[in-house]
């Protein structure tokens, strides 16, 4: 094993160039392929978490048909005992009850159509960044006081401020007029003008009491902390639920469809591109290795002649290649890994990127991170590949006779 | 002239003479070509969907408002010129086609729910090619006229809002005195969109009719105006400056909504820099080729140069090799990618991964779109990247010294 190891080396060594070039190949898609599933996998995790995050939580308690219509009466009994029930039972996760209705809200000056979100004040920072978001006044504290937050978009077209007060226009669960005097606590400021022109939020006390809810709501909400283990907390929480009453639980990949779809789209045409990659590199080997073993066929002639089998010559040319193979893996992985680095720390940004990335959640700098499995898992598979290049050439030395090889110049 | 004939013949020959190296690269950059503009045509169409449907949603490629309207697209912000006179002039200017519209947010009130929409007031005898609604594909039937009394909404509100054709609804919105205005309008459409969010958002009225429920006289709140080709809106642009005066602001679609704007110029970077990465990973092998050409063929130049042929004749001739063997591979390639975008010509239907592009305001049947802009960028690259990648081999050969080069073995 060792002979053939060091004949191997030294062959590959007969044309440095050749065998340098055909590693360079490797090493540059390589490269591509570590930085590029690093930004991916880092992007998309990104992608989830602040959508997520941001307002619809990993999971949601809501009432059958609710998810396709939310229609005011498909509501959740007792929303705010069942949210608190859910939070004793189970621990590290943050679980908030929450009301929604259309109304139509007014200033003195203007009116606009929106959603008005009943939340709890207490827990609802556990279930969505809007607490967070405020820039101007104060987050709701009390459940029944009548206090709103809005939207620095929505404050602005309403030519209100801070302390003004607004009036909700609406109907209730039974379809009754619903009206509410509310007073301006806060203002946020997400930053998307249309996000914030399109929702306020109100204490579900009051929400409740406007819009004739008799204590229930219309989605519990719960924030996991991460995807790993939804899962299980679904069927969990499926179990804590009241019998009789026909709730059912969505995970973040049913309240929106849209995320994981977004990614799995991004994933095919990626996985295109990069496939494509893969097989120009295998080419390139291919095409060495038929080259370095046809140029080899008088020296394959005699070896064979003196009892060499043609299945260890074969070994022998893949043994060149896994050589090459796991030098372009290594270097790869390595300068790879230290270009995904730098980027990691000074971010990486493409022109034009801010906008597109603000339609998906994401910051506008992306800052990849580098773990074993983006560092290994472009380049295993460039060098598997680079195995089955080389196999043809390998195979081929089964129909080499010795005698006609040796009259080959 | 004649030398380059002899040269071409030479270097024509010299490819065929290790006919599997040649096939092999030639199978490399075909698939190459092949991914590049294949791939680009998938993207290309992609993006002009996105484009598409996002102008259909604005809609209009060159657009007039209040300048305050953007901001605050409200009945308050409307254009201070009136409609007759908007109209009196667009009609001269020989546009392909333009609309005056009444476009305000709204709240729409079944005997069920309520919602918050986008009104549009049109006159649908202008409308037909603007909007992203099929009149003719409406269930029940579109608008008639301008002062038609009935409402056509979307199919996902007709739902939510528990409602159907012949049935009636009330709209509310604001007349510039901040007093509610509202009234009661029968459903005579409902009207079917490949993106959701249009058939929860946009609700059409007679323009005429608007402007009596919105107390607004004759006037208007967009101008928009449509070009033959929403790439280049420039003289569309420059035409409407001239019908309106500093009162209003005139916008095309591309500063209307930086996303879409962003989309196409990202786009354009990344054709480019996916034809360079594919060539990159090429260029390995292009270069290892040639370099074992002339490795191979050392006694051979060294002979010639010998009889007396120029160096730059020898440079010449492996550039003419490099070069020949990059303009078949993209010849196959090129007519390859659009012989594989033939059958998918018509779209091919990627609604498996449908709703995640929703979410980037795409609808879920793919046009691939072979841009001849596209085409000539791969192969001019290619061609001239591979002229200079040759250079190098090239430039090798012609600097042999004849002698050591003949008695080389």
């Amino acid at each position: 094993m060792n002979l053939v190891f060091r004949l191997a080396w030294r062959n590959l060594w007969r044309q440095p160039r050749r065998t340098w070039l055909t590693t360079g190949a490797m090493v540059f898609s390589n490269m591509l392929l570590v930085f590029m599933i690093s930004l991916q996998i880092g992007m998309y995790g990104l992608m989830i978490d602040n959508t997520l995050q941001a307002f619809t939580g990993h999971l949601q308690v809501q009432a059958p048909g609710y998810i396709d219509d939310q229609k005011m009466r498909q509501t959740v009994p007792d929303a705010v005992p069942l949210a608190e029930s859910l939070r004793e039972e189970i621990e590290n996760v943050n679980v908030a009850a929450r009301a929604t209705a259309f109304a139509l809200v007014s200033s003195e000056e203007r009116s606009y159509g929106i959603a008005v979100v009943g939340v709890e004040p207490a827990f609802e920072p556990g279930v969505s960044t809007i607490p967070g978001l405020v820039a101007e006044g104060r987050f709701l504290v009390d459940e029944d006081a009548a206090e709103i937050i809005i939207g620095a978009a929505l404050a602005r077209n309403l030519r209100v401020s801070l302390g003004d007060e607004l009036t909700l226009l609406g109907s209730g669960r039974d379809g009754s007029f619903a009206a509410a005097v509310v007073n301006i606590v806060g203002i946020f400021d997400s930053g998307i003008a249309d996000f914030d022109r399109s929702i306020a939020e109100i204490p579900i006390g009051l929400f409740q009491d406007v819009f004739y809810m008799n204590g229930s709501g219309h989605q519990v909400v719960i924030n996991a902390g991460g995807i790993d283990g939804v899962a299980e907390l679904q069927v969990r929480i499926e179990s804590l639920l009241p019998a009789g009453q026909g709730l059912v639980v969505h995970d973040w990949d049913a309240l929106q469809p849209g995320l994981q779809q977004a990614i799995k789209a991004d994933i095919s045409s990626a996985f295109f591109m990069y496939g494509i990659l893969v097989i120009l590199v295998a080419f390139s080997v291919l095409n060495t290795q038929l080259m370095s073993v046809l140029e080899r066929t008088h020296e394959f002639g005699i070896v064979m002649s003196l009892g060499l089998t043609p299945g260890r010559l074969g070994r022998l040319v893949l043994l060149e290649t896994a050589i090459m193979g796991l030098l372009g893996l290594v270097l790869g992985a390595i300068l790879g890994g230290l270009v995904t680095y730098w980027f990691s720390v000074n971010g990486f940004a493409y022109p034009g990127m801010e906008e597109l990335a603000a339609k998906f959640n994401l910051p506008s700098r992306f800052f990849p991170q580098v773990s074993p499995l983006t560092l290994l898992l472009g380049p295993a598979v460039v060098f598997l590949f680079t195995i089955l290049a080389a196999l043809y050439p390998a195979l081929r030395l089964h129909r080499l006779h010795p005698v006609e090889a040796m009259r080959a110049v | 002239m004649h030398m380059l004939a002899i040269l071409f013949r030479l270097a024509w020959r010299n490819l065929w003479r290790n006919h599997r190296r040649t096939l092999i690269m030639l199978m490399a950059i075909v698939l190459g070509t092949w991914a590049m503009i294949f791939m680009t045509a998938l993207m290309r169409g992609m993006v002009t969907e996105v484009v598409r449907d996002g102008i259909s949603a604005l809609p209009g490629h060159v657009q007039v408002h209040h300048p305050e309207y953007r901001d605050d697209p409200s009945v308050a912000n409307l254009i201070p010129v009136s409609d007759t006179e908007l109209s009196a002039r667009f009609s001269t200017a020989g546009f392909r086609q333009w609309a005056t519209r009444v476009r305000v947010p709204a709240v729409i009130t079944s005997e069920y729910d309520s919602r918050g929409v986008t009104l549009l007031g049109v006159d649908p005898a202008y409308e037909r090619d603007l909007t992203f609604v099929d009149y003719d594909a409406v269930s029940g039937r579109f608008l008639e006229s301008a002062s038609d009394t009935g409402i056509v909404i979307g199919r996902k509100l007709a739902e939510t809002l528990n409602t159907e054709v012949g049935k009636r609804i009330v709209l509310m919105s604001q007349d510039p005195e901040n007093d509610i205005a509202d009234r009661g309008f029968r459903v005579v459409g409902i009207f079917d969109a490949n993106i959701q969010a249009f058939e929860e958002n946009y609700v059409f009225a007679g323009k005429a009719t608007t402007q009596k429920m919105l107390r607004i006289g004759d006037q208007v709140s967009e101008v928009v105006v449509l070009g033959d080709d929403y790439r280049d809106v420039e003289a569309e642009f420059n035409k409407t400056l001239q019908l309106v005066d500093g009162s209003v602001v005139v916008e095309r679609w591309i500063d209307l909504d930086a996303y879409l704007g962003t989309m196409l110029g990202v786009m354009d970077g990344f054709v480019l820099v996916w034809v360079i990465v594919i060539f990159l990973a090429l260029s390995f092998g292009l270069v290892n080729t040639l370099v074992m050409a002339v490795f191979e063929r050392v006694r051979e130049i060294g002979l010639m140069l010998a009889l007396g042929m120029r160096p730059i004749n020898i440079l010449g001739q492996i550039i003419v090799e490099s070069l020949l063997l990059l303009a078949i591979g993209l010849a196959i390639g090129t007519a390859l990618s659009w012989a594989s975008v033939q059958p998918i010509k018509d779209g091919i239907d990627i609604s498996i991964v449908g709703e995640g592009l929703d979410m980037w305001g795409m609808s879920s049947v793919l046009y691939p779109e072979l841009l001849l802009s596209d085409v000539i960028l791969a192969n001019v690259v290619v061609l001239i990247l591979g002229f200079l990648a040759s250079l190098s081999p090239a430039w090798r050969a012609a600097n042999y010294e004849p002698i050591e080069a003949i008695t080389k073995v």
